[in-house]
């Protein structure tokens, strides 16, 4: 069995009162690719930049990569691809200077102009931070955490500000990555981008991990179906785990349509929107159980 | 280009130099950097020249003779301290200095191409002022101890400014107010260390407050290897009080690099 990449046990980071991270359990193994989902705030970009090694943590044990990222030395960097969150119009370098200073510090790092093309930035090659739009800088800043080989690349936010195609464009970067046995971590608020990248969503809320499975898996917690339709006038709704039954029982009460049927399994956004409504509640009742 | 060369993992010298190219590409591509600190102190010798250039302020030394050290001195603080503290601390607010952070580059690695780009850009800024101290006001070149003199002036003021800046860049919390804190504290250092005025001729407090900060011993060290020997009479105590300058300038290096690494922050102070 190989170490996994990834893995944390107890987590906590506390800001005075505020818990940002509030006691979070996680491993990831070798070549996954992992989705940390969640609301603004909800403890994502903490968790991520502790594992990063930019953050003190408050309580608990993290591993990346066989090092603990607070202490882990100079070369553990070579073996890990950072994106930050927020990208920068500073800076003199065009995006290739940028990429082969990047690429001078590896011991083993990709080829700066291939590198340069997956992330669609040919014809941007001489042009520096500020004459780019966001969204090639945030491509340039993909390809710099990725141009030293890193065995893991930490993707907060990247496709924040995107528009759809440059969206599909990066999932297509992100599955080549992915073909290479890369371990990949990204943070995002985009549900659809998370069921189509991760192999495991994580689903952050308040600190807390409130759903930790695979898109399948997490769709399929949605079993309860809703089954709505008229009767006698009335408008009838009814949440069941066996909506086939309940429709056998319809068909035999009425003889010909069933006015206004429909039967309804929630969506992925469904599930994530409740799981995120219920966590909410939970630490306003803590909250108040405290007060 | 193609992979046809084995690669070899990076060593120490070889990231120093890949960074301090980037380092002095940001320098030569900043229109601020080029204007306000390289070129400024050599527009200023030249209008402080012509203007006031001519008045003798002691037998056979002119003001502009006067200047020229002085505005030597100014552009190691320049370079130095007034460039290192505003750009390391714009880096360290655009979260620059943490993408540094988060690349395999060595700390020590990193620093020390900042002091190269330091050298090698004051090297060329006084060699330049020089340069015009000679062509334009007659200036004389230092002869065989005065470049020994010069020599140990320019690197104990260099290595003396580079680490208050470094050190200074961690108090400019908020970057974008940097030159409203640095700009008035070089101003006034300017004013009352013999730069713009001379020495001997500001209130006697003032020299002494102008005595605790490096400019004034720098700008001393540099008039003792560009001005004739006569002019050691005209200087306070009537000597170029060359052990004292290599006294304070160390002290203050010494108060730069323990300042420098006890705050040095890779990440903005509200990030942690």
């Amino acid at each position: 069995m190989t170490e996994p990449a990834i893995s944390i046990a107890g987590l906590h980071k506390h800001y005075g009162d505020l818990h940002a991270v509030d006691g979070i359990d996680l491993e990831i193994p070798t070549g996954e690719v992992f989705a940390l989902l969640g609301p603004n705030g909800a403890g994502k970009s903490t968790t991520v930049e502790i594992l990063e090694g930019f953050r003190k943590r408050t309580a608990g044990d993290v591993t990346v990569l066989g090092a603990d990222p607070q202490h882990a030395p100079r070369h553990w960097r070579t073996r890990v691809g950072v994106m930050l969150q927020g990208t920068s119009e500073h800076g003199a370098l065009t995006a290739a200077e940028s990429l082969r200073y990047a690429a001078s510090l590896y011991p083993d790092p990709r080829d700066v102009d291939e590198t340069l093309d997956a992330v669609g930035l040919t014809e941007k090659a001489g042009a520096k931070p500020a004459t780019l739009s966001g969204g090639q800088r945030r491509r340039l800043d993909v390809a710099l955490a990725v141009i030293g080989r890193p065995e893991l690349v930490f993707l907060d936010e990247p496709t924040t500000g995107f528009d759809p195609e440059a969206r599909r464009q990066f999932w297509t970067l992100i599955d080549g990555l992915r073909g290479d046995g890369t371990t990949i971590l990204l943070t995002t608020h985009y549900l659809d981008e998370a069921d189509h990248l991760a192999d495991r969503i994580g689903i952050i809320a308040a600190g807390r991990m409130v759903a930790l499975d695979t898109p399948a898996g997490l769709r399929s917690r949605a079993s309860a179906a809703r089954v709505t339709w008229t009767e006698g006038g009335t408008r009838r709704v009814e949440e069941t785990a066996t909506p086939t039954a309940l429709l056998r029982d319809l068909l035999a009460r009425h003889d010909g349509e069933i006015a206004g049927l429909e039967v309804v399994h929630p969506s992925l956004e469904d599930v994530y929107l409740q799981l995120i409504d219920d966590a909410a509640s939970a630490a306003r009742e803590t909250e108040e159980a405290q007060a | 280009m193609t992979a046809v060369t084995a690669s070899s993992a990076p060593t120490w010298t070889s990231m120093t130099r890949s960074r301090l190219v980037v380092e002095l590409k940001e320098f030569l591509r900043s229109r601020e950097q080029m204007v306000f600190i390289f070129f400024f102190p050599m527009m200023l010798l030249v209008l402080f020249g012509s203007v006031f250039g001519g008045q003798e302020i002691a037998p056979g030394v002119t003001f502009a003779a006067y200047f020229l050290p002085g505005m030597v001195a100014s552009g190691i603080l320049n370079t130095g301290f007034q460039s290192l503290a505003m750009s390391i601390a714009i880096d360290r607010d655009e979260d620059v200095l943490k993408r540094v952070h988060g690349t395999p580059l060595p700390p020590t690695a990193f620093f020390a191409a900042k002091v190269a780009q330091v050298l090698i850009v004051s090297v060329v800024q006084v060699a330049a002022l020089v340069a015009i101290g000679v062509v334009m006001y007659d200036a004389t070149l230092p002869s065989g101890s005065g470049w020994w003199t010069f020599t140990w002036v320019f690197l104990l003021g260099t290595a003396a400014s580079t680490t208050l800046g470094i050190a200074m860049s961690s108090l400019l919390r908020n970057a974008k107010a940097g030159s409203a804190i640095i700009t008035p504290i070089v101003l006034f250092l300017q004013f009352t260390s013999g730069v713009f005025l001379v020495y001997t001729q500001i209130p006697t407090f003032l020299q002494h407050v102008a005595a605790i900060f490096p400019l004034k011993w720098l700008a001393q060290g540099m008039r003792s290897v560009f001005l004739p020997e006569s002019f050691e009479s005209a200087e306070v105590n009537g000597s170029w009080q060359h052990p004292a300058t290599a006294i304070v300038l160390t002290i203050w290096v010494i108060v730069g690099l323990v300042l420098a690494v006890r705050t040095f922050r890779w990440t903005r102070h509200d990030d942690n």
